[in-house]
């Protein structure tokens, strides 16, 4: 299965920009099955979470450290970058390349900015003596939580390739297929999120 | 914003299934409508303390949907069967890791954490 990808893989790039014109569908087919198996290593976290949700070991439970319109900022800056990856989007299939970039761009900002507020929140905790090492409780909060910031971080990183490639090569077949699983990763980590807040932060103040 | 999507429209007729400007301006509305809802129930004191986390349940589960159909353009259109198809397997193993874990640990919790009688434990 493997080889036969990699064939598919040179196939477009011999073939180039527009006479061949491969829509990637099988590529994404995998893309979404690499998400979804993703999906089952953020349940077992979610479910890891749940079980531990109440063995705070005496230190200091949700409803005591959690800021709930901290958590609204963050929420909104994921959501808008969401939205603006979606113009990014729409103007790949209208052959813009330079608003493509710039629209990645702003994505970025507001990725960027939702991971700066994420690290500045687990500092605050850390500082507080609310580390991951203080109880069950925050071991299985700081994963869960964190995890979700790696892949957001994972993501910013590969925005930049793409603004890269994107300046390099324009909009060929191969950017159009690896812009498409980037959409597919960034819109999928915002549905994570909201899993995210309602079930740690939202449930975990009452 | 609207004029480009009247100069999109037209490069826009070979792929169907990436949404319009449209779909993600009311994905992204609902989106944000459903969210302050969420954080609503919460922060506002106003809703019965019984109907919070149900309410906060059903905004999640609703933007979740929403953000698939409006943002991943999962349908039940034939390009898209496979994707849905692997996301419902996945959302049923889901439950299984999920639900399983909670209800065993659950039982486990109210069977095993008498603080005192440790002796007439089998």
């Amino acid at each position: 299965m493997s080889s036969s990808a990699i064939t598919a893989n040179h196939d477009v790039i011999a073939h180039g920009a527009d006479e061949h014109h491969d829509d990637g569908s099988k590529t994404l087919l995998g893309f979404w099955i690499y998400l979804m198996s993703d999906c089952l290593i953020f349940s077992a976290l979610f479910a890891t979470f749940g079980v531990l949700a109440n063995a705070t070991a005496g230190g200091p439970s949700g409803k005591e450290l959690f800021d709930l319109p901290y958590v609204l900022g963050e929420t909104m800056l994921l959501l808008v970058s969401s939205f603006t990856f979606g113009v990014a989007m729409l103007n790949m299939h209208a052959e813009r390349r330079n608003k493509v970039i710039g629209w990645l761009f702003i994505t970025l900002l507001f990725g960027a900015a939702f991971v700066a507020m994420e690290i500045h929140e687990f500092a605050h905790l850390i500082h507080e003596g609310a580390g991951p090492d203080r109880s069950a409780f925050l071991s299985s909060y700081f994963t869960l939580v964190g995890t979700h910031g790696l892949h957001v971080t994972c993501g910013l990183i590969w925005i930049v390739v793409m603004m890269d490639m994107l300046r390099r090569y324009g909009l060929n077949d191969a950017v159009r297929r690896r812009l498409s699983c980037l959409s597919l990763f960034w819109h999928f980590l915002d549905v994570v999120w909201i899993c995210v807040f309602t079930i740690v932060y939202l449930r975990g103040v009452l | 914003m609207a004029s480009q999507h009247g100069h999109a429209s037209g490069a826009d007729h070979q792929h169907a299934g990436h949404g319009s400007l449209k779909s993600y301006i009311v994905g992204f509305i609902l989106s944000i409508v459903l969210t302050l809802l969420s954080f609503g129930c919460v922060m506002s004191g106003a809703v019965p303390h019984d109907l919070i986390v149900p309410g906060i349940v059903v905004f999640c589960v609703a933007q979740v949907l929403v953000q698939l159909v409006f943002f991943l353009h999962l349908s039940t259109a034939p390009g898209q069967r496979s994707n849905l198809t692997i996301g419902v397997f996945t959302v049923l193993i889901i439950a299984i890791v999920v639900v399983g874990s909670l209800w065993v640990l659950h039982n486990m919790n109210v069977n095993m954490m008498h603080p005192l009688p440790m002796t007439s434990m089998g």
